[in-house]
């Protein structure tokens, strides 16, 4: 397709831009008047709260990389300095550190919206694994983070999760050399640590743009798991959801205040204020806390390899999560088993963060084991079980028509498997 | 059904709000500290009274080497009398002609060491090291509560306790065998403002000091913070009411 763009807009300048590179065209239609199910609730701010909170990290972590040293001498003093002396240091340390909470918060309050609603669910397969790399690369991005600061959980926390690699057969132990650079997490590793903590926030934005557009291809699901039929269903994002998200944002912001002014080390661990330290290994050596579920799920198996390979199943079910799933209807609001089997699976979660936290004895190693056994019992077998046997609740027939108001015949579940109509 | 949402939702926030909590393995006993809460600020004679604490006892043993003389400012003394303490040091340098040689301590000092490394203050202290002291506020769970209680916290061992060589018998710390003597006694120092140096009070004034040197930014912060909340709180209040204008013509 060669040739100018026709562009609508009446301003000379924009309309010069717009014709020889249409990106005001594409800002209108994919955030001005895309159309967007009328029906969102509050669970939909979570994606536009992501992207600013991308947003914050990169903006701070460059300010912070001005006057941080990358070196073992050094690492500690200077994030201490920047603390101190640099112009409003402290803030952009503060809001750096609890905005990788707030990512974490956010991103997996989205990821709840996306099981609870069945947004994984065809034709969005492919939105919901681009989501899952996002987490993955989110998880290197803080793990490579918190070494930077270099304090004891720093130092340790990267010792043990490094040294997970070495449980791979064969390539295991050649894999933690290249991380470490040498034979034990010093320099060289904060050093390449540093370089790609700086690279992969960027990594993600590139594939937060695939994230994007390929939600754009499929547009948003809804709190009813059906898909809009006509317009009446639709509103023009703008500013119907540019004001909601706005909302959302305000709040979110609100939270994240709190956090920085008043209890700006609340989350963080207070062995991360003693320099690194070889020679003396802490009491307990715990990740951050949006690690604990998945630092738990790593120790309820006494085999090293074993526990590696459970942590990253338990990511690696997400990913065939739309496969696992058989039930033809989205939202849990229509599956009254499903419905109530989520909620357990988020206890689930949180109580193994909790006994993640814990030493690993004792009563604590059972409840880890029982709630492991659970999570992959709720992704492998009760998920493609019970899609086949729950009978749905009748779906109404379309998202401006309720079926109880408009008394319309309820539409068999199977029915929506089928590829959306575009309007 | 009801329920079980209100339990996930419920599990979920506390563990939010528990988790450092629950990290906690000892509780310990909390004191009412002038820095708590969204409006604390330091007590400025208790942090100066800490400050003399600090100069006359324990910097004897430990360093504070994030410190600047003129971060005392922070604490409400004058700049002349932050000049006056920092040139009471004499601080190494290399002289005009290219020998080691001293000159007289600058605000713009960090707070001199007592030992010149690490290995000169084992070698000192019967091989246990003084760790430092800028931020030993946030590096020890409990924080201040903490490092009060500690400072109270020496008791004769009791009878089937073996304690190791140049041991103390201290009920906060870990294991109970701390190498470090107990700093503070009851006089132990003679405060300037003519407050009766007790045992608590020193050591309520010399962790007021600690924490501020910990937190400098602290009141800042939460001057700032105070701000950011209520300008957070009324455009949240703006914007849902526009969302509500907005959203007024769309039926459900
Ligand atoms: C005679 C030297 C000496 C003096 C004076 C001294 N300390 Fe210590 N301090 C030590 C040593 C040695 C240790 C290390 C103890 C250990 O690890 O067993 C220590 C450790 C500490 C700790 C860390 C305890 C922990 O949880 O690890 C704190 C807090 C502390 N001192 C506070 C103070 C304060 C406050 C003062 C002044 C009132 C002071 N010290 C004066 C030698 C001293
Ligand atoms: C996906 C986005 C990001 C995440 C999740 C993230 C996470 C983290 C975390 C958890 C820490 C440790 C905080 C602490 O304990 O002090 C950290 C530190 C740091 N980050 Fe990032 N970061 C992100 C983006 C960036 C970017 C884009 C840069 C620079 C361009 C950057 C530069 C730094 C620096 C210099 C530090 C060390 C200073 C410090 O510890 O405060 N970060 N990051």
């Amino acid at each position: 397709m060669v040739g100018l763009h026709k562009s609508e807009f009446q301003n000379p300048v924009i309309n010069w831009i717009d014709t020889r590179l249409p990106l005001f065209t594409m800002m209108t239609k994919e955030y001005g008047v895309f159309p967007t199910p009328k029906n969102f609730n509050y669970f939909w701010n979570f994606g536009a709260l992501a992207m600013i909170n991308l947003m914050i990290m990169i903006a701070t972590g460059i300010f912070l990389a001005m006057n941080y040293n990358a070196s073992t001498a050094g690492a500690f003093d200077s994030v201490e300095r920047i603390v101190r002396d640099v112009n409003y240091g402290w803030l952009l340390r503060y809001v750096h550190m609890n905005g990788a909470s707030m990512f974490f918060i956010v991103v997996y309050i989205h990821m709840f919206r996306g099981m609870y609603y069945g947004s994984y669910k065809k034709p969005r397969e492919l939105l919901w694994m681009i989501g899952v790399v996002i987490l993955l690369l989110m998880m290197a991005t803080a793990f490579m983070g918190y070494v930077l600061p270099w304090g004891q959980m720093s130092y340790w926390g990267a010792t043990v999760i490094t040294n997970l690699f070495s449980a791979i057969p064969v390539v295991g132990e050649y894999i933690v050399t290249l991380l470490w650079g040498g034979f034990s997490v010093d320099n060289p590793t904060l050093n390449r640590f540093f370089s790609l903590h700086y690279l992969m926030p960027f990594v993600i934005t590139g594939v937060v743009f695939l994230h994007v557009v390929a939600l754009h291809i499929t547009g948003s699901n809804n709190p009813l798991g059906i898909e809009p039929k006509s317009e009446q269903d639709t509103l023009p994002f703008h500013p119907y959801y540019t004001i909601k998200d706005s909302v959302g944002m305000c709040v979110y912001l609100l939270v994240f205040a709190v956090l920085v002014f008043f209890v700006p080390d609340y989350l963080g661990h207070s062995d991360n204020y003693i320099q690194a330290n070889p020679l003396v290994t802490p009491t307990h050596i715990v990740p951050e806390w949006y690690f604990l579920p998945f630092y738990a799920i790593l120790r309820s198996v006494p085999s090293k390899l074993g526990g590696v390979l459970m942590m990253f199943g338990a990511i690696a079910v997400l990913f065939v999560l739309p496969w696992l799933d058989t039930s033809p209807v989205r939202s849990a609001k229509f599956r009254p088993i499903y419905r109530q089997l989520m909620y357990v699976f988020v206890v689930d979660v949180v109580v193994l963060g909790y006994v993640g936290g814990k030493p690993p004895s004792g009563m604590n190693v059972v409840i880890g084991q029982v709630c492991t056994a659970y999570y992959f019992l709720h992704f492998l077998v009760i998920l493609p079980i019970l899609g086949k046997m729950e009978k749905p609740l009748p779906l109404p027939e379309s998202i401006s028509n309720p079926v109880l108001t408009m008394g319309g015949g309820p539409l068999p579940g199977a029915a929506l498997a089928k590829p959306m109509e575009k309007i | 059904m009801q329920t079980l949402r209100i339990a996930a939702v419920a599990a979920m926030l506390g563990f939010v709000a528990l988790a450092p909590a629950l990290a906690q393995e000892m509780e310990y006993p909390h004191q009412n500290w002038s820095f708590e809460g969204p409006f604390g600020t330091y007590d400025r004679a208790s942090a100066q009274r800490g400050f003399q604490i600090y100069k006359e006892v324990c910097s004897n043993c430990h360093s504070m080497k994030q410190v600047y003389y003129r971060n005392l400012e922070g604490i409400g003394l004058s700049p002349d009398a932050v000049k006056a303490i920092a040139a009471s040091v004499d601080v190494p340098t290399i002289g005009d002609d290219g020998q080691p040689a001293e000159r007289k301590g600058l605000p713009s000092d960090h707070f001199k060491a007592p030992y010149p490394n690490d290995k000169a203050a084992r070698a000192a202290q019967n091989g246990a090291l003084p760790p430092d002291q800028s931020v030993i506020i946030k590096a020890r769970e409990g924080g201040a509560d903490y490092i009060y209680s500690l400072l109270l916290g020496y008791e004769a061992p009791p009878a089937d306790v073996k304690m190791g060589d140049g041991m103390n018998y201290n009920k906060w710390f870990t294991g109970h065998q701390i190498a470090m003597a107990a700093p503070l006694t009851e006089g132990r120092v003679e405060y300037a403002d003519g407050t009766k140096a007790t045992l608590e009070q020193e050591a309520r004034d010399v962790t007021t000091f600690l924490a501020f040197v910990a937190n400098p930014e602290m009141e800042e912060r939460k001057r700032m913070g105070v701000r950011v909340v209520l300008f957070l709180a009324f455009m949240t209040c703006v914007t849902y009411a526009v969302k509500r204008q907005i959203w007024s013509d769309v039926h459900h």
